[in-house]
């Protein structure tokens, strides 16, 4: 083989027909057919000669490019004149083209305005020389080698392939100092392949690979190079599964976090700014589902809320604060007097899993007041079936968390009167689940019992029926955190009969109030959120609450049929009154929101691709 | 420079007069430019008389000869009588010296030679000249027979190793006029399968050694092929068998198969080189007379001819080497050391340590030593100091070379030099040293060197686009001294006058030096840090001032791109070596050189003082190591074994051993005292640009291009090889196959190529490079 590439080499011989050309070009005419042979001859060789001179300056040079520098040095050292100036930006500058039966190859050189050229700004001066050392290795005079690397024959060969890895710890070592340009960190064929599958399997209809998927999740050692996709493919899934109310993907998408959890080899720290707002959306979200009335959202709040717990647990400290953060988040929407029950729940069970320590100073001073809100919803006037669900839910909710804590920071004598003074509707209740708390402790130190979150409704279909909603909304602020009641979202079917647009026209409004007060009071309330929770939690920015009003005419998402798509979001926020009245319902006061839906629609119509409008409340 | 070397030995009875105009003091200005000796041996082949004398060592003696009378005719007997052509040569050198003007040798020349008569007698040249090419029309022609004569005398046990210089290129058809005489050129292919026929079937011992012949065989066939036109022939030749020629002559190869046309011969220095060298090869006595025996049965003539006329055969008893022994040792230009050049005495052992009284200035020590044992280090600077006072058989004379008196300042370093080796971390290999790499960022100009100051306290990095920069590598900054109107302010008699000196406004962590007119190639830090040097492509060596950062002086010397350029460990000279295919040696007062080291025959790319100061180390593209007496300029050793062209060099800290890496990849471990190789280290996948040893030597750091640092356990390496006197004259050892064992460790940059490494006193590596974006 070497011998073949030898005489290939030896082969290699300027064309007669440049010499002619060249010839030409200079004037000569015509030159005779062994002229030009021993003129090829003789410039080929000649050529061989100063490229490999040129190669001794590259060596010399330290490189392993040969440029167009050292072939002028090898020039001069023939005492030729070298080429000044034929530096070209492409690789060959020159262009062909044919016709009228002659073959042309030509320099191509383009008018350039002189004008363009003074008003360019100037380029960017390069950067000067500059010396990179690592500042903790200068003083250390410390016998550890950096990274020791033991010779040995198979460890070698791993190393060498590390080295050309995107990420070996070794190069991190030593080059920790000069990775400057922000790598991309590509994951290898293989692991696309299992990203694929696992996120495939464990979003996917079938029960049992998402076991499998999870159970490696859990126990895989090797996924830290995944860690970031993970954590962007659950924060984003979320994210838009929260906008559709697919309960079912959300939790998924929670397991997915408890198996990620789960892994003793990923520590998850940095990626906790994606996973928290995740999780918290899961635990005090309004809306998790589609039917509220029927759907177990509940137990995705409890488990949402046990991994919020969990993290805390496992991450919080001095500096980030974590647990203190979310704690106030949870309080400050529990202290709302317009929180929705589902939030309430959501907030309520965050709390109580954190302890209880913090079920004593922030849940059980409380119940009183929850107590005189539940007794509103189930004594009063039957206003929705999801209020009283909602305040059900609540309801056991305090009993089963606070129970245990009264039964062992309340001196004995459960007196009925006596609860019913200190807490109020729920104190009834209350007493008898301490009496039963009391009596299951002494029976048994059994643990409080957790349980498993099961899902407990079948995968929603994604149809047309239900309201186009599947549709995802590309244009959702990213701001998922929508804690405390200031932003309400809600649909409305498309057989809305204000609506006079084609079925598959859809209306994401939040309705708000145009009092000015309460307008302010709700913004400032949520700045102030996301100013406390600025690391952990999404980056909110108040912007987000403005109102808002985004055109999508967009074929995207699942039901885009031949029809186009046409997608109305308003955003606005809610008022006191009518705001509160809205979330029970769950659909537009029929009253106020059409007129508001009407000027919406008709600003739209108006080819305004995002106006913002002022709801007329 | 070679004319000098044949004038000597033309006339051995002038040679005192000729070693004494040429052996300029080393501290005067010389006289001519011709102040150093090429190594020659100083036997001669063309004096009859003296040759009894100068055989007596009967090894070396090349015994062959015994026989070789019998087949060698001297190409040009037909030319003249002996008498003639000794004659003729004298003639021809003394053309030379009127030419350049050495009219007092001319006289003396004469006078001795009693050749008054005959310094006009250019018609001899067209008797004698060689055939078909006579148009050197003057004393050119008349020098072609000198070298043919000398080269194709089959008595020269030594002939010199021709060497050019710029003084006087050799013309080339005379050079390659041995080539005119011819066979058929149809038989050659005949002749060389024969003779591949015949070592294919020799018994396994002989083949490896008589292999070695293939190689210079099919060159000077192939040249000749080429000399006489017959270019298809020749391509036919080529094509034939140059695919069983060993990888590593590779690259010649690559030369040899641009080159179908006697035009091109001329100007082709490599091949000039080859045909003025004759090609060593070492072959043991038995598979010699093999050879021998087999050519004559078969009146091989064509090949016979060429082995004596252009390949030296250093024939030795015993058993016949291996194929991996011939291997390690074979791959350059010339083929191998001939056993006799690596006899001269080296004086490796290292100077006797000036006497320093150290001020016992404890309260200094305790300062920086928390734990205050002023005692144990007291004794430990005893020891030392013990040590040094004892004369190491093997050091030079303290005076052999004049050194630079010390002065306070130096010795206030030597004096930090000691509490800082005090502290300094015993290396092994449990003792991995730490490495700080210092990358260079944003080197768009190209990198090309890099030094460090012996105390790390500075760092000079060369560059391509003409600069060279320094950087301060500590805290403090780098401060120009004052104007001289400013400095005539300055109170001299205050006790801070020198730091009054330096002028605050210009403070800065780096400076650059501009002057050199083409891309920087070496730099070096004088050993008290008040000077640079750069070598560059523009043929200059420059000398900074760090004081001012300005340029000193230029030294122009080398007329083509000088390569590397390296101080010696005590100031004052320095080395450097170039495209001109020569090292020179410097005084830093002197503007022209002290010595001209003339040998190598391509490129001399890297250049290194001996710890001792009394040699001088090259490397070359010839892939060949030489070590140079810088008091006489003598070629005292003389190291084969690269594949490749070398670029990186390093004397152990003891002296007596140095490593050399190549663009092969391998770093290869010298013996000094003995001229033996001792160790390959193999492992790195590019050229190794960076050697150095650890301040106490256990440890070697190898830097390449693969963007690796690899650190090897050079104790182990030189504890390992038994070598004595006796290993010493067969001239090869086994080199066990342990590099493995020897890699302590391997560090991986991402994309930074190691320019440069040093070990600080207290022995952490730095490590220097330009960050590849790319």
């Amino acid at each position: 083989m070497a011998e073949e590439r030898r005489q290939k080499l030896c082969s290699v011989i300027l064309p007669t027909e440049s010499m002619k050309a060249i010839a030409e070009s200079v004037g000569v005419g015509s030159l005779q057919e062994e002229s030009c042979l021993a003129l090829s001859e003789e410039v080929s060789y000649r050529i061989k000669e100063i490229a490999q001179d040129a190669l001794k300056f590259m060596h010399h040079g330290k490189r392993r490019k040969l440029t167009t520098g050292d072939i002028d040095h090898a020039l001069k050292l023939k005492n030729v004149e070298p080429l000044y100036g034929f530096q070209s930006q492409e690789f060959i500058p020159f262009r062909f083209a044919s016709g009228g039966g002659r073959e042309l190859h030509f320099y191509e050189e383009k008018e350039v305005d002189l004008s363009d050229i003074i008003n360019t700004p100037l380029p960017r001066v390069p950067l000067d020389v500059s010396l990179k050392v690592p500042k903790e290795q200068q003083k250390t005079d410390s016998t550890e080698p950096l990274k020791a690397v033991k010779p040995g024959q198979e460890e070698e060969g791993s190393i060498q392939t590390k080295g050309q890895g995107a990420s070996s710890a070794e190069v991190k070592g030593k080059e920790k100092m000069r990775m400057k340009p922000r790598s991309t960190h590509e994951l290898s064929v293989e692991q696309q392949l299992y990203y694929k599958e696992i996120t495939e399997a464990c979003v996917g209809s079938c029960e049992a690979k998402r076991a499998e998927a999870l159970q490696s999740i859990a126990t895989d050692p090797g996924l830290y190079q995944m860690l970031p996709r993970f954590s962007t493919f659950i924060s984003e899934g979320v994210r838009v599964n929260v906008v559709q109310n697919n309960l079912a993907l959300l939790i998924y998408l929670m397991r997915m976090v408890k198996a990620l959890m789960d892994n003793p080899t990923l520590y998850l720290e940095k990626y906790l700014h994606e996973l928290i707002p995740a999780v918290v959306t899961c635990i005090v979200s309004k809306q998790l589902c589609l039917r509220p009335d029927v759907d177990n959202h509940w137990a995705l709040r409890d488990f949402a809320a046990r991994l919020m717990a969990q993290s805390c647990k496992t991450f919080s400290t001095t500096t980030n604060n974590i647990q203190s953060r979310i704690t106030k988040t949870f309080t400050k929407a529990l202290l709302d007097d317009k929180t929705q029950w589902t939030t309430r729940y959501g907030c309520i069970a965050g709390l109580a899993e954190l302890g209880h320590d913090v079920i004593k100073t922030l849940i059980i001073p409380r119940l009183s007041v929850e107590g005189a809100r539940i007794k509103a919803v189930m004594d009063g006037p039957v206003v929705s079936n999801i209020d009283k669900i909602g305040a059900d839910h609540v309801q056991s909710l305090l009993l089963k968390h606070c129970a245990c804590v009264v039964a062992k920071t309340r001196p004995l004598p459960d007196m009925v009167d006596q609860y019913k003074a200190d807490y109020g509707y729920l104190g009834t209740m209350l007493c008898s689940h301490v009496v039963k708390a009391r009596a299951q402790a002494a029976f048994q130190a059994q643990t409080v019992n957790r349980t498993t979150l099961t899902i407990t409704q079948p995968r929603p279909t994604l149809s047309m029926s239900q309201s186009g909603l599947s549709a995802s909304s590309g244009s959702r602020t990213p701001n998922i955190i929508k804690v405390p009641s200031s932003l309400t979202l809600m649909s409305t079917r498309p057989g809305t009969p204000t609506q006079p647009s084609p079925p598959a026209t859809k209306y994401i409004v939040m309705a708000t109030s145009a009092g000015a007060a309460s307008t302010q009071q709700v913004i400032t309330l949520s700045s102030s959120q996301s100013g406390s929770s600025v690391t952990s939690t999404v980056p909110s920015n108040p912007t987000s609450l403005q109102p808002l009003v985004k055109l999508e005419s967009g074929t995207t998402g699942a039901v885009s049929g031949s029809r186009p798509l046409q997608k109305y979001i308003v955003v606005s926020l809610p008022s006191s009154s009518s705001s509160l009245e809205n979330k029970g319902s769950g659909v537009l006061p029929s009253s106020t929101s059409p007129i508001s839906m009407e000027s919406a629609v008709k600003l739209e119509r108006s080819e305004s691709p995002a106006a913002n409008i002022q709801s007329p409340h | 420079m070679c004319l000098w070397c044949r004038i000597r030995q033309k006339n051995p009875k002038k040679k005192t007069y000729y070693a004494a105009h040429v052996m300029t003091p080393l501290l005067s200005a010389p006289g001519e430019k011709m102040a150093a000796v090429q190594d020659a041996p100083m036997e001669l082949d063309s004096e009859k008389e003296t040759k009894p004398e100068i055989l007596s060592d009967g090894t070396s003696n090349l015994s062959g000869n015994t026989a070789s009378g019998t087949l060698s005719s001297p190409p040009l007997t037909a030319g003249g009588a002996p008498k003639q052509e000794d004659q003729q040569t004298l003639i021809a050198v003394l053309q030379f010296l009127r030419r350049n003007k050495l009219t007092e040798s001319v006289d003396i020349l004469r006078r001795e030679a009693c050749l008054e008569d005959q310094e006009d007698s250019q018609t001899l040249d067209g008797s004698g000249g060689g055939k078909g090419d006579g148009d050197g029309g003057d004393a050119n022609s008349l020098l072609s027979r000198v070298s043919i004569a000398s080269a194709a005398a089959p008595q020269s046990t030594l002939t010199p190793i021709p060497v050019k210089s710029e003084y006087d290129q050799p013309d080339v058809s005379v050079v390659l006029s041995a080539y005119s005489q011819q066979g058929d050129p149809s038989l050659y292919q005949v002749y060389y399968t024969g003779l591949k026929n015949f070592i294919e079937s020799v018994l396994d011992c002989h083949r490896a050694e008589l292999s070695q012949l293939f190689y210079p065989l099919f060159v000077h066939m192939y040249l000749e092929l080429v000399y006489n036109n017959h270019e298809t022939k020749a391509k036919a030749f080529f094509e034939k068998f140059s695919g069983d020629q060993e990888c590593y002559y590779q690259d010649d190869l690559q030369i040899l198969c641009g080159l179908t046309k006697k035009e091109h011969l001329k100007g082709n220095e490599a091949l000039l080189d080859f045909r003025t060298s004759r090609f060593v090869l070492r072959i043991s006595r038995d598979s010699y007379q093999l050879l021998k025996r087999h050519l004559q049965e078969r009146h091989n003539n064509q090949i016979w001819n060429i082995i004596q006329e252009h390949l030296y055969i250093d024939i030795f008893d015993g058993m016949p080497r291996s194929k991996s022994q011939i291997d390690s040792m074979s791959g350059s230009f010339a083929g191998e050391t001939r056993r006799e050049v690596n006899k001269a005495k080296v004086f490796y052992g290292l100077l006797k340590e000036p006497e320093i009284e150290v001020p016992l200035d404890d309260e200094d020590d305790e300062a920086e030593n928390e734990e205050g044992k002023p005692k144990k280090k007291k004794t430990k600077k005893d020891s030392m100091g013990s040590k040094s006072k004892k004369q190491d058989p093997n050091a030079p004379q303290q005076n052999r070379i004049p050194l630079p008196e010390l002065k306070d300042s130096d010795k206030l370093d030597k004096i930090m030099y000691m509490k800082e080796s005090t502290k300094r971390i015993r290396l092994g290999p449990e003792n991995l040293p730490s490495i700080c790499f210092y990358s260079f960022l944003n080197a768009y100009q190209g990198l090309t060197a890099v030094d460090f100051t012996d105390d790390s306290s500075l760092l000079a990095g060369g560059f391509a686009d003409s600069t060279v920069r320094v950087w301060s590598a500590t805290p403090k900054k780098l401060r120009k001294v004052k104007s001289a109107a400013e400095l005539n302010l300055i109170d001299k008699e205050s006790d801070d006058v020198l730091e009054r000196i330096m002028d605050e406004k210009t403070a800065s962590e780096s400076k650059n030096l501009y002057g050199h007119s083409g891309p920087v190639y070496g730099v070096s830090f004088s050993p008290d840090r008040n000077y640079l040097l750069s070598s560059s492509e523009d043929g200059t060596v420059r000398l900074w001032s760090l004081q001012t950062f300005t340029c000193l002086v230029g030294y122009k010397g080398h007329n083509y791109p000088v390569w590397d350029t390296h101080f010696s460990p005590f100031g004052y000279y320095f080395v450097s070596g170039g495209h001109d295919r020569v090292a020179r040696l410097w005084a830093t007062d002197h503007y022209q050189p002290l010595r001209i080291f003339a040998g190598h025959l391509a490129d001399v790319t890297c250049t290194r003082f001996h710890p001792n100061s009394n040699y001088v180390v090259t490397g070359s593209t010839d892939r060949t190591i030489r070590l140079w007496d810088v008091l006489n300029g003598n070629c005292v050793r003389f190291f084969t074994g690269h594949k490749g062209p070398i670029h990186s060099l390093a004397f152990s800290p003891n002296g007596k051993f140095l490593a050399s890496g190549s663009t092969d990849g391998r770093v290869l471990l010298w013996d000094i005292g003995h001229g033996l190789m001792i160790g390959e280290l193999k492992g790195h996948t590019d050229t190794i640009y960076a050697l150095k040893f650890s301040r106490d030597g256990e440890i070697l750091a190898s830097g390449s291009m693969d963007n690796t640092v690899r650190l090897w356990d050079s104790m182990k390496a030189f504890d390992d090889m038994e070598t004595d006197d006796f290993t010493a004259a067969t001239g090869h050892i086994p080199l066990p196959d342990n590099s493995q064992e020897l890699l302590l460790g391997m560090y991986h940059s991402k994309s930074t190529p190691v320019t440069h490494l040093h070990f600080t006193r207290r022995n952490l590596l730095l490590a220097a490079g330009a960050y590849n974006s790319q």
